[in-house]
This record gives structure tokens, sequence and C-alpha cells, in this order.
């Protein structure tokens, strides 16, 4: 009613030209250009590496999926997977304990934290390869008292114990800092509330409090998921014949580095786009609350990535 | 609204002393609430009212005294004569007959209202899902929220989150039920009908110990009123006592606010 007669009170009905409803985006010249420019440069670079020799597209093309280079890469990822899925339980072990209020459990995960985000992981690789060396004999004791079992070191760790307790362990010290920042970015009111309710501490954190501290945890999990698979690479060092170390024993024969090292450059970057794309979806699940309309999760910018 | 008199109290607390380090909060509260009465309690900012109804449910421990509810000493039991502290599984089991509405809703904002309210009666109490989701709905129909069944919390208005959160701890079959300032957070035309859901549950028998600030609530659907300042319980008596004639001075002073 008031609207009305407010715009009939306007002069030269310029009331018309403010509905934001007949509003349009100018045209942004230079902003095109800039998009133009960037595309040239990046057609022209692709265009250089596509048509320079050395890079060897032939031998890339070959090789690509060489049955070495694709057993390397189950390698890789099996690593990747099982040292990710430990790192994340145990990470999540220790962040818990670190939260506790228990003296002992509390120092000893702030120990474990400390000594494995300190050391550098190729150095934690090559002591557990190398642990026969330290400690020849591995065996089940009473404290100062009997031996109740022996192993000889070697015949338990094996290069890929080595690999996955190495990864594991180094992994987890980072996950209980990502899991624990997340717990503790939830509302205190709702372990309060859930305790109201009856339920015990374990089932407050299963079903209160991790669901929300996922949507904080997610981002830099996806991150040192990517960190993992290349931190795979490392365990070359100790003769597991991951991704890397198999285009390696194929250039070691062939001579032709960069075009093997383009195999494996081309891999780890399918994997970890594929990564991306899954990382967006789980985001979009733990954020689906947050949707004002309430639709289901459905991720807009992972279908967008997606159908690239 | 009329409490069943010669029985014995749901809610016992003798003595109750509480601190935060230094600061002695609760300094003697001596309490009884019948079954099915309604107490009103209420009290400047700071006073203790939070605090005295986190003891009940032992969300805080007491240092003196004791607290009884249904006949169970709360946080403790009696074994080979002596007094032990129970175990956190046992606190668990003792809050499971307590409801609990906080003055920030606290819904659990990744479920949607129907998880919300049977996350306790299946997951703690251990029903049946197709019975806790019937009676979810029913619950819903009574404070007026029966097409929010599938909304997350963020997709309600303050008044019909706490409404929602009152259907939650109901959900439970509670034998007591404890609001700390439920209006308090709401703007103040979502006030209503909170307060209205709220005398519904009054007058339909349900013990409720309800900390506020709405006198008007408090005279008319209360069967008793407790006025609490600096950690004590100053007056103590009929709505009309209390509010219409208040005896002590801080309470007359207090009251006079709302005028
Ligand atoms: N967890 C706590 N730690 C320290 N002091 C607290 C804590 N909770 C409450 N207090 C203090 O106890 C006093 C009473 O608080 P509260 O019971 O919340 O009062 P009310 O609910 O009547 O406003 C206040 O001085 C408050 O600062
Ligand atoms: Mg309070």
């Amino acid at each position: 009613m008031n609207e009305t007669a407010v715009v009939k009170a306007q002069p030269s009905g310029g009331a018309d030209f403010r509905d934001v409803a007949t509003a349009h985006t100018p045209f942004r010249t230079g902003r095109l250009v800039l998009w133009v420019i960037l595309a040239l440069v990046v057609a022209n670079f692709a265009w250089i590496v596509a048509h320079n020799e050395n890079f060897g597209w032939p031998v890339v093309a070959r090789y690509f999926f060489d049955p070495t280079v694709i057993s390397g890469l189950y390698v890789s990822l099996g690593l990747t997977v099982i040292a990710m899925i430990l790192g994340i339980v145990l990470g999540l072990a220790v962040a818990i304990a670190r939260m506790s209020s228990d003296r002992l459990a509390k120092s000893f995960a702030s120990l474990f934290i400390w000594f494995f985000r300190g050391t550098p992981l190729l150095v934690q690789l090559i002591f557990w390869y190398n642990m026969s060396t330290l400690f020849p004999q591995l065996s089940i004791t009473i404290p100062f008292g009997p031996t109740l079992a022996s192993w000889d070191t070697n015949s338990v760790i094996t290069p890929m114990a080595a690999a996955i307790v190495g990864l594991a362990l180094n992994e987890a010290a980072y996950m209980a800092e990502i899991i624990r920042g997340g717990l503790l970015s939830v509302d205190r009111g709702q372990t309060e509330t859930a305790e109201a309710f009856g339920m015990t501490k374990a089932r407050a954190l299963w079903r209160i409090i991790i669901p929300q501290a996922m949507r904080s945890i997610v981002p830099p999990t996806g991150n040192q998921l990517i960190s993992m698979i290349k931190a795979t690479s490392l365990v070359s060092v100790i003769a597991m014949a991951d991704l890397l170390y198999s285009v390696q024993s194929i250039y070691n024969r062939t001579f032709e580095i960069i075009p093997m090292l383009l195999v494996a450059v081309i891999w780890y970057l399918l994997i970890t786009s594929i990564l991306n794309v899954g990382q967006s979806y789980v985001e979009a699940y733990y954020g689906r609350s947050d949707r004002r309309n309430g639709e289901a999760a459905k991720p807009a910018a992972a279908t967008d990535e997606a159908s690239h | 609204m009329t409490a069943v008199h010669n029985a014995r109290p749901l809610v016992q607390a003798r003595n109750v002393h509480k601190s935060f380090d230094q600061l002695e909060v609760l300094k003697g509260i001596d309490l009884n609430v019948m079954p099915g009465e309604v107490v009103a309690i209420l009290g400047p900012s700071g006073s203790g009212k939070s605090t005295l109804l986190r003891c009940i449910n032992h969300l805080e421990a007491i240092h003196k005294g004791y607290i009884e509810v249904d006949g169970e000493q709360i946080g403790y039991r009696v074994r080979n004569n002596r007094l032990e502290k129970l175990s956190s599984s046992g606190i668990a089991r003792q809050r499971r007959k307590i409801g609990m509405v906080f003055q920030q809703f606290n819904l659990y904002p990744h479920m949607t209202v129907l998880q919300n309210i049977i996350e306790a009666p299946v997951g703690v109490h251990k029903e049946n899902r197709k019975d806790a989701i019937e009676n979810a709905r029913r619950l819903l129909d009574r404070v007026g929220l029966s097409e929010k069944t599938d909304s997350f919390p963020r997709q309600l208005s303050g008044g019909q989150q706490q409404r929602v959160a009152i259907a939650r701890a109901l959900a439970i079959k509670p034998k007591l039920m404890l609001f700390d300032e439920p209006t308090s957070a709401l703007d103040p035309e979502l006030v209503g009908e909170v307060l209205a859901t709220m005398r519904d549950l009054a007058s339909e028998g349900l013990t409720m110990i309800v900390v506020t600030h709405e006198i008007s609530f408090a005279r008319e659907a209360a069967d008793r009123v407790v006025f609490m300042d600096g950690g004590h319980l100053i007056e103590m008596g009929k709505p009309e006592d209390v509010i219409g004639n208040p005896q002590h001075p801080r309470t007359q002073a207090f009251l006079s606010r709302f005028l």
C-alpha cells in the first residue's frame, strides 16, 4: 500500500529504473582481455610442451599402462589407504587421550605427537626398515621379568610392514592434532546436552560431537590424504616397489628419465584430482544441515568439477 | 497444578553447597519438590539458579549436603555402609529420568527435528525405533510443529527450536523436567508460544523446576515460587504470596523491577 503511494509520488516514473529486477551486469572488457591473454599463454605453453621431443610423449604413452607401472600404482594406492585408515584411527585415539583429564594419557599423547611430528618421515622410515640392526629380536616380556614370545625382527618388519608402520604413525601424529582441533570447535553445550540426556561419553562423542567436528576435520584431512599419496614415494628408499620406484626401475634400464617421471607425475595428478572430487562430496555431506532450504546433499561444486 | 501432598518428595535437596574455586555459589540450599509440583525459581542474574539446576542432574558436582531424585542419591551410592562416587555410566543412568531444556536450546544441529527427538529414546533408552518415531510425531503435534519433522534446527525460528527441545526432553518420558530460562534467548514475540507449551505441561501434572524471569508465568503456572539470591533460597511459598506480597526486602527490590 505504502510502496505504491511512494512510487506514484516519484517524478517522471524514475522508480522503474531502480527496481533491481531490471538490473543487468555490465560487460567487463578488461576481464575478458585478461582471460584471452591467459588462455593464449596456457595454450601456447601446452603446445610447446606437447611438441618438444625431449619430453618423449610416445615413450610416456607406451609405458603409461606398463604392468610394472600399474603394479607400482597399486602399491602406492594400497599403502596410502592402509596408512591413512590406521593414521585416522590411531589419530582419533591420540586426540581423545590428549583431551582427557587423565594426566598419564595426556602426557603420553603429547609425547607421541611431539616425536612423530618433530622428525622427518624419511628418517622414521629408514629407522623402521633398519629395526633389525637396533633390535635383532622382538620379544613379548613382562617388564624386567621372563620372556613370553620372541621373533626375528627381519621376519616381522618386512619392507611393507616398515612402510605401513612408518607412514601410519607419522600420519596419526598429524591427524591427532587435526581431529583435536575439530572436536574443540564443537560448542561445549552439545557435550553437556548429550550428558544431560544420559548418554555415555563414548556415545556422545560418536553420535553428537564427531559428526559436528567433521566439518572442520574433512578439509585438512583431504590435504593430508594428498600429502600421503606423495609421501608414499619416500618408501622407494626402503626398496618398496611403489609408483616412483617402478618408473625408476624402468628408466634405470632405458635411460628415458624425463618421460618415465612424466608417467608418474600424470598418475599422481590423476589420483589427486579424483580425491579432490571425493572431498567436495564429503564436505557437502557434512555441511547439509547448513543449507537453509533443507535439500538433501547435492554438492554443486563437486558436480562442476566432475564435468570437466 | 495440584501437588500431591503427604507423598515422598520427588526431589530433595539438603544443605547443598557448591563452589567454583574460591567462589561459593550455593550456600546451603534446602528444597523439596513433590511429584506433580511446578516450582518456579526467580532471582537476579548470578544468584546460582542455573548452578542449582545443573547440580540436580549432576552436570555439576556438589561439595556438601546431598540431592536425591526419585529416591536415588544423585552421583553417589551406598555400598557397605559407605558412600561412594558413581562411575560416569552410573551417573548417565540416573540422568535418564530427568529431562532438561536449555536457554540456548542446544538442539543437535546435524540432525533433523525427528532425529533430535528419537536420539535418546532409541540410543539411550533402547526403545523400539518405530515406537520412538511414532511417539516423536505425537510430541511434535503436541508442541504444534508436526510439519517440521524433517527440518534441520537452523531452519527454525528460536521459538520453534525451543519447542522442539521441549519435545526432545519429553520423549524420554522424564519424571522430572528442568527448564533453565527457556525463553531468555527468544525474541519477545516468540516467548508466548513456548510459555503456552510449558503451561500445558504444568497442567498435565508433570513435575517441573523452572528457572525463569517471566513473572506472569510463575504466578499463573507454578504451584510454588522460590526466590533465590546470593546462593541462598530467601523466600519460598505460593505464587500469590511470594510475588503478590513479598516479605523479604531483596525479593521486593527484585520484583519491583518487573512492575
Ligand atoms: N563453570 C563455572 N566456573 C566458574 N564460575 C561459574 C561457573 N558457572 C557459574 N559460575 C559462577 O557462579 C555464579 C552463579 O552462576 P549461575 O548459577 O549461572 O547464576 P544464574 O543462573 O542465577 O544467573 C556466577 O557468579 C557465575 O559466574
Ligand atoms: Mg542462569
